[in-house]
């Protein structure tokens, strides 16, 4: 017996897409398999390890955890959508750019979404807070710390509107996939001080902005 | 993994919801999914047919008064967490709450699922039944209030029948005078607890409930207990179980650190709202 399909409508970085999928299609997997989004990245598919968390109706979800059904008519916001509209990173990505707030990049969606939704709630995290955004995700590569200070950096980005207001070249060409490790990529080929070796030189960018207390 | 195939019905009304839960006997309701959908997704649980609460209207309210705080079905973890005036009428709810996972899973779980749920791990149902609090529970015969201390009957059990569903759940009042705490222990912050105590003081009354712990949230009545005896003698009514978590000889410490803390919490607390009404 064919599984019985069900029409739904997601709408997905501002853009409403008509799907037929079955009761059991996941989010994440709707995302990955039937959009060809590939940013949401899946890791345990039990809530665990927020890898896979986007923003439903701009609040932080696991992905994995919601079926594709139960969401229809929602508005769904995954890594793909962080971007500035001319393509720039958005603040969140910029920030773990310039912290190396990512290593194998795996976790980052995740990571990235959550730390959008947190700051638009708390616009200035203390350092407690910025730990406390990132609880519920799991990361094997960096060891939290860069990410935290990508928290922190984030929020002033933010504030002041983006990194060309602050006075940051990006110089970073637009890209669609942001969330994948092609972010890595990018930043190692600046010759500038987000060069994936320049670790002192970012250590100084953190001290003279006041951040990684 | 992925969930095995199942049907699925989006009820506008809870009458259909009722119905449709009542025609199937392999079927289940379907809430903020916090629980079930790992359930599915491990394949450990594989109903018939998933019957999705999240189109009915009106179920998400979260409505308070001086008698108690009402959370509707579909009111989220967060949004009872953010309700100030809950916290004012009765503060072990959110006190209890912040506990409850990461604020991802609370922005898509329901309390009242949490209660249905009935996890001996989690920490809403020991809240009710130290609150004295209820379940609102709508089934073919129409409607009934389940209390708390009726609610709990196993692990991962209540007693609500297979067609019935909860509509919402009522936590009483914190009485003027008294005091609330809650504290656990868990590995990591936002796991679920190895060991957690919530205390309500109100005059010379001391209860304790107990969560992980036993198969059952637990209260346990030390009123007149001295401070010093507070652990044993939370002690003498338990009995610690053992699994992968934790041994039950390290619950048993956690219940002899956890009580005397919990209680003494929930004096201060007594104090302070004194304090700030004669103020
Ligand atoms: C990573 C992770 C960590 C977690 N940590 C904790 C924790 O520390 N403490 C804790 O307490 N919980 C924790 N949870 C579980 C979470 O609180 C769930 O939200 C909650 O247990 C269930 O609520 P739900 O709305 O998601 O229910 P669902 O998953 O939709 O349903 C759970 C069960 O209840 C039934 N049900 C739900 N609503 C109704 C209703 N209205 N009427 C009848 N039956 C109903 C369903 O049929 C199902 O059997 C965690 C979950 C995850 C994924
Ligand atoms: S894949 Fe969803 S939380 Fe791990
Ligand atoms: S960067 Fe590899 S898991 Fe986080």
């Amino acid at each position: 017996m064919a599984e019985e399909l069900h029409q739904i409508r997601l709408t997905v970085n501002g853009t409403a897409h008509d799907l037929r999928v079955p009761a059991r299609r996941l989010l994440s997997d709707a995302l990955r398999h039937d959009l060809a989004l590939t940013g949401t990245h899946v890791g345990c598919e039990h809530g665990v390890c927020g890898a896979c968390t986007v923003l439903l109706d701009g609040e932080p979800v696991r992905a994995c955890l919601v079926f594709a059904v139960s969401v229809q008519g929602q508005e769904v916001t995954t890594v793909e959508g962080l971007t500035r509209p001319d393509g720039a990173l958005g603040p969140v990505q910029q920030a773990f750019a310039e912290c190396h707030g990512l290593q194998c990049g795996f976790c980052t969606p995740g990571f990235l979404t959550t730390i959008t939704a947190g700051i638009r709630d708390n616009p200035e995290p203390t350092h407690e807070e910025a730990r406390e955004m990132i609880a519920g995700n799991l990361c094997r590569c960096t060891g939290y710390q860069n990410i935290v200070k990508a928290v922190e950096r984030a929020a002033v980005l933010a504030r002041e509107g983006g990194p060309s207001e602050g006075g940051f070249e990006t110089g970073l060409r637009p890209s669609s996939t942001t969330g994948d490790a092609s972010v890595v990529e990018e930043v190692a080929q600046q010759p500038s001080r987000n060069h994936g070796d320049d670790v002192v030189d970012r250590e100084d960018d953190a001290a003279t902005t006041g951040l990684g207390a | 993994m992925k969930p095995a195939p199942f049907g699925y019905l989006r009820p506008g009304t809870l009458a259909e919801a009722v119905a449709a839960l009542a025609g199937d006997p392999g079927a289940k309701v379907l809430a903020g999914g916090q629980s079930l959908v790992p359930l599915l997704n491990m394949r450990l649980a594989a109903p018939t047919t998933l019957i999705d609460l999240n189109a009915l209207p009106g179920l998400d309210d979260v409505t308070v008064d001086e008698a108690g705080v009402r959370v509707g079905a579909l009111a989220r973890h967060a949004a009872v967490l953010a309700s100030v005036e809950a916290r004012r009428v009765q503060p072990l709810v959110a006190m209890a709450l912040s506990n409850v996972a990461h604020p991802t899973i609370r922005n898509r779980g329901t309390t009242v699922g949490s209660l249905v749920h009935a996890d001996a791990a989690a920490e809403m149902p020991v809240v009710l039944v130290l609150t004295g609090g209820s379940l609102e529970v709508e089934g073919p015969a129409g409607r009934r209030t389940v209390a708390a201390s009726e609610l709990f009957v196993g692990p991962l059990e209540t007693s609500l029948h297979h067609d019935e569903i909860a509509v919402s759940a009522h936590f009483p009042a914190l009485a003027p005078g008294a005091g609330a705490a809650f504290e656990e222990i868990a590995r990591r912050h936002g796991d679920y607890a190895l060991v957690g105590a919530g205390a309500i003081v109100d005059g010379d009354s001391v209860r304790v409930g107990f969560l992980s712990v036993s198969d059952l949230p637990t209260v346990v009545d030390l009123s007149g207990v001295a401070e010093a005896d507070l652990g044993e003698a939370a002690l003498a009514e338990l009995e610690p179980g053992d699994d992968i978590h934790a041994s039950a000889d390290y619950r048993a410490q956690l219940v002899r650190v956890l009580t005397p803390r919990v209680v003494a919490a929930a004096r201060e607390h007594a104090a302070h709202r004194l304090g700030r009404t004669r103020g």
